[in-house]
């Protein structure tokens, strides 16, 4: 199956999205550059965590922008599968593409961690390969990622489904010292309507291999193989 | 024409900024304090024919960039002076 990531200025993990893709899963995955508007072919696209542009204004605002983005936008109207991770999260919300928005942390602070998230739905394409209920174990680093939507949105969005993935404790209860960030309803990974653009702030390609702490995060990868 | 644009935090969503500011001027001792918002002052450059056209342009350009009507409001002056 053909992957594009893309590289914005200041993407950090676009390597390491290719590295899970590429040396662990045998995909074909390439990088898509910030500027161009060619996706390569790719079936599915992935934004990857990091920062863009700075970030300026709001995480994601500046990068909906990119040339790139224009085309991710058509691709996705299109049913194509996108996932966006950590900075990808933010930039799909800030290009409308998924609802809702993230914002600091409610603790002020950078977290670098491991959580627990329990997969709440899994007939999509990002979470097929997935148990419902399974809990993942999977790292988190970053300062905005407090998931905030309006209320009725967020009914609407559980009603539907949407809600893929909750932070929360070993036992697999939401609970709020589970919940890292201060997110509403421990949210940490929502999906489109559609329910082919997918985005959450922990990062899947990092937790890919046993050895260094633990390869959960194949499951959304596999997911999305199944699926195309 | 500079506009002046202001945009704070959505009334109801979390202010964690704004909740560790208060937090510190009542710990200086400003016991009054009842509330502390954190938000951002954007000054805007417009080559516009008229306060109102200048208006329109940047009522435009808060609702698709400057600020994000989910999570923040926003107003601003126009100033022709």
């Amino acid at each position: 199956m053909k992957w594009g990531v893309v590289r914005f200025p200041g993407s950090l993990d676009d390597n390491d999205a290719l590295h899970a893709l590429r040396d662990v899963l045998g995909q074909d995955a390439s990088l898509l550059w910030h500027k161009d508007e060619d996706l390569n072919g790719a079936q599915c696209v992935v934004l990857p965590g990091g920062f863009s542009y700075g970030d300026y204004l709001r995480c994601g605002a500046i990068a909906r922008f990119s040339p790139i983005m224009k085309s991710v936008a058509r691709f996705a109207a299109e049913g194509g599968l996108v996932i966006g991770i950590c900075n990808g999260f933010q930039i799909l919300c800030e290009a409308h593409l998924l609802p809702g928005a993230l914002t600091r942390n409610r603790s002020l602070s950078f977290i670098c961690d491991s959580v627990t998230v329990r997969v709440d739905h899994t007939g999509t394409p990002f979470t097929r390969a997935a148990r419902a209920g399974e809990i993942l174990k999977l790292p988190i680093k970053h300062g905005e990622g407090c998931y905030v939507a309006p209320e009725q949105e967020l009914r609407q969005m559980e009603e539907r489904g949407q809600v893929l993935l909750r932070y929360v404790d070993a036992n697999g209860a939401e609970t709020d010292a589970a919940n890292p960030n201060g997110s509403m309803r421990s949210i940490a990974g929502v999906a489109n309507d559609r329910f082919n653009v997918f985005g959450l702030m922990p990062h899947p390609e990092h937790a890919v291999e046993k050895m260094l702490g633990g390869d959960d995060g194949l499951k959304i990868f596999q997911s999305i193989i199944e699926s195309v | 024409m500079q506009v002046k644009v202001f945009v704070t935090p959505r009334k109801g969503i979390l202010d964690p900024q704004g909740r560790a500011v208060e937090q510190s001027l009542k710990s200086l001792g400003f016991k009054d304090v009842t509330g502390v918002h954190l938000g951002r002052y954007i000054i805007v450059e417009v080559d516009a024919k008229s306060k109102a056209a200048a208006s329109d342009a940047v009522k435009k350009m808060c609702d698709q960039l400057l600020a994000n009507p989910l999570i923040e409001d926003y107003r601003f002056e126009v100033d022709d002076g």
